[in-house]
């Protein structure tokens, strides 16, 4: 990799890892509401319908389930279609075909079947969109075998995490957190694929580990500073995938650092925070020297008034507090 | 400011062959004699396939079993209408089109018999499996069309329903899509009358199903489901015409369902037997039969060979299926990914055991 960088933002990032994918493969195209003229609700795909044309940047009818479900029986017969849903509340109109159909075809078929399908949608909290629009169910497909979970939290993996999902035979879900879109920063200007099968440490420390994905990294980045300048030095873990889970990453830092903090912008019950509890029970119990905490979004809907919205996700002193409980056995 | 109507909407009713076998020889699709005899053999081979699973189920040799019965000719005539290259989506319903698909007789039994390995489609056959939930495959069917437009490809897809799957909302997501891409997608929906005890006046206000294709901007036409030579024409019009990039048709074909829903329903308990006898008078084979006794196409003699030929290829499909060896367990486990993944890889060694010792690939230990 050369050492020279570009200053991007993640929307960028992610832009660019879609025209690469549209340049470097003819049979790639990108559907979805608002994708092309209006360039995306977000402005990820701004620019590309001029670029590619409308057979390749594909203003969709507002149907979820109809393009969801086209998504996956184009995959079928030979292209590579790049689904994206406006956000993730949005993409439970889809539910039954990612669930029921992309999700088991290839076992319904006996393995007849591939379906290389990716579909981008957001999710996450923290831009006032309420109950219906801002919601982290990331988790729940997680639970789902036969899909596989990428959740990019740098502009190394917006970058990077297209590709390898593109080339992967199964059905892949890329959850953008909506707060990220704007975050700036540099990236090597040959940035290109990763590799999905690992977590990654983003912060190497001795007292504990921090364990998170997604919109809440840079927080628990964040935190763990500030932990820093008490004397306690965490590790921290960004999951990157969430299924399948890299268990093997997670338990040898617990073996580590003997404590663990899970930070997950989802609802704590039967989530995603809460599997990764169970790993940890289940493959680093003795290691612990203290019971594990996490980090979660309020049990609500997502309040619609900016500092209720705020106060009901993860944020920094709310990771610091936690963090401080388990390492010294109070705030 | 005049107040005028800018829009009408007219739908066509079709029938060729009606139940005396009097046909129309206008509008008679041009088949051979052969093509004719095709059409009549397919029909016997799915009532025959039909009446043997029935069977097959009350005997306990089967599980639960949904019947063709007196839908033959909605089936083979739509599909007869299909080359090899284009993709063929069944719904639950449709084992007299996968027969004339190409489909190994033995793999629809093993499908109602609880083995999944009759859903892997041999290679070379643009089949889908058979869809059980209501109305899903129609999106993905238009996904393929879609995918064989952006490359090119000149081929159509041809996806099935029942009357009930046009109450749902994959139907219209599906079917709108499909219309505003200009997909290359046939629509063909058996309208059997019947979704279990749900009868068409409670799946739909509209006078006909084929008029739902006008609103997504795309024809739509009745014909009788019955008629085997209504079916085969519509069908190749439409084929047609999604081939020549002008877009999706729906076909309603107007049938009847003769049996229960499926063997595990009791069709008594919510419609008279008047009904069912009343529509067994409009019987596919028997018009077909008529008419080509007219044309010297049969004769007792034929009818006898086509049905034991029929017989015997079910016999022996009811054969093969039955001395197939079990599933490997692992299978269960090896189309969740292309690749086995490390946990799914544990779950698998965990599961192959049992109380410490190897699990049998055995039936009984396996469904015990």
């Amino acid at each position: 990799m050369s050492t020279e960088t570009i200053k991007t933002t993640y929307r960028e990032a992610i832009r660019a890892a879609i025209r690469e994918a549209l340049l470097r493969d003819e049979r790639v195209f990108l559907m979805g509401e608002d994708v092309g003229r209006y360039g995306g609700c977000f402005a990820v795909s701004k620019g590309l319908l001029d670029e590619f044309g409308p057979e390749r940047i594909r203003d969709t009818p507002l149907s979820e389930s109809a393009f969801v479900g086209a998504g996956i029986g184009a995959a079928m017969g030979g292209v590579r279609p790049i689904v994206e849903i406006m956000t993730v509340n949005f993409s439970l109109l889809a539910l039954d075909q990612i669930v029921n159909n992309a999700a088991t075809i290839l076992h319904m078929s006996g393995g007849q079947f591939n379906i290389p399908l990716v579909i981008r949608m957001t999710t996450g909290a923290g831009r006032q969109l309420a109950a219906q629009h801002s919601h982290s169910l990331e988790g729940w497909y997680a639970h789902i075998p036969g899909i596989k979970v990428l959740t990019p939290a740098t502009l190394e993996d917006a970058r990077g995490m297209l590709r390898p999902a593109l080339e992967d035979p199964d059905p892949v879900l890329i959850f953008e957190n909506g707060l990220l879109y704007n975050m700036e920063g540099e990236l090597a200007a040959d940035a290109g694929a990763v590799d999905i099968s690992k977590a990654a440490i983003r912060r190497s420390g001795k007292d504990l580990s921090l364990i998170t994905y997604g919109g809440t990294l840079f927080k628990t980045l964040q935190a763990a500073e500030g932990l820093a300048h008490e004397g306690i030095d965490a590790e921290v873990i960004d999951l990157r995938t969430l299924r399948p889970l890299d268990t093997a990453t997670i338990v040898a830092s617990v073996g580590r650092t003997h404590r663990a903090v899970i930070v997950d912008e989802g609802w704590r019950s039967g989530s995603i925070s809460a599997e990764i509890m169970a790993r940890i029970m289940e493959n680093a119990f003795f290691e612990l020297d203290a019971p594990v905490a996490r980090v979660c979004s309020a049990e609500v809907p997502m309040p619609y008034p900016k500092h209720l919205e705020d106060a009901a996700i993860p944020q920094a002193p709310g990771i610091v507090a936690a963090a401080r409980r388990v390492v010294r056995g109070h705030e | 400011m005049p107040k005028m109507v800018i829009e009408t909407c007219s739908v066509e009713w079709l029938q060729i062959l009606d139940e005396d076998g009097i046909c129309d020889e206008e509008l008679r699709p041009p088949l051979s004699n052969e093509e004719i005899k095709k059409l009549f053999e397919s029909m016997v081979l799915a009532r025959t396939f039909d009446e043997k699973a029935f069977k097959l189920q009350r005997e306990g040799r089967l599980g639960t079993y949904a019947s063709i019965y007196g839908q033959e000719a909605a089936q083979v005539g739509s599909a007869f209408a299909l080359r090899p290259a284009d993709w063929m989506f069944p719904a639950f319903r449709e084992p007299g089109a996968s027969f004339v698909r190409g489909l190994p007789i033995h793999m629809i039994l093993q499908y109602w018999a609880g083995d999944e390995r009759g859903s892997q489609i041999p290679e070379g056959l643009n089949d889908f499996p058979i869809t059980i939930p209501v109305a899903t495959q129609i999106p993905i069917a238009v996904g393929v069309a879609l995918a064989a437009k952006v490359k090119g490809d000149p081929i159509a897809v041809m996806a099935y329903m029942g009357d009930g799957a046009t109450s749902k909302g994959d139907f219209h997501e599906g079917l709108n899509f499909a219309g505003v891409f200009s997909a290359p997608v046939v629509f063909v929906c058996q309208n059997n009358q019947w979704a279990i005890s749900v009868p068409l006046k409670r799946q739909t206000a509209a006078k006909t199903l084929a008029q739902k294709a006008f609103a997504y901007g795309f024809p739509g036409i009745r014909v009788d489901g019955n008629d085997v030579f209504a079916v085969y024409r519509a069908a190749s019009e439409a084929l047609n015409r999604a081939k020549a990039g002008k877009g999706p048709t729906l076909i309603e074909c107007l049938t009847y369902r003769l049996g229960d829903h499926t063997t595990a329903d009791d069709a008594s308990r919510y419609r008279s037997r008047e009904e069912v006898e009343q529509w067994k008078t409009k019987d596919p084979i028997r018009r077909l039969k008529k008419y080509m006794e007219k044309r010297n196409l049969w004769s007792e003699a034929y009818d006898q060979a086509v049905r034991s030929n029929a017989k015997e290829k079910v016999e022996r499909a009811v054969r093969v299926e039955e001395s197939l060896p079990p599933p490997d367990p692992r299978d269960i486990f090896g189309f969740t990914f292309e690749e086995l993944t490390a946990e799914l890889k544990e779950q698998m060694e965990n599961f192959l055991k049992v109380d410490g010792k190897e699990r049998s690939e055995s039936k009984d230990v396996l469904y015990g």
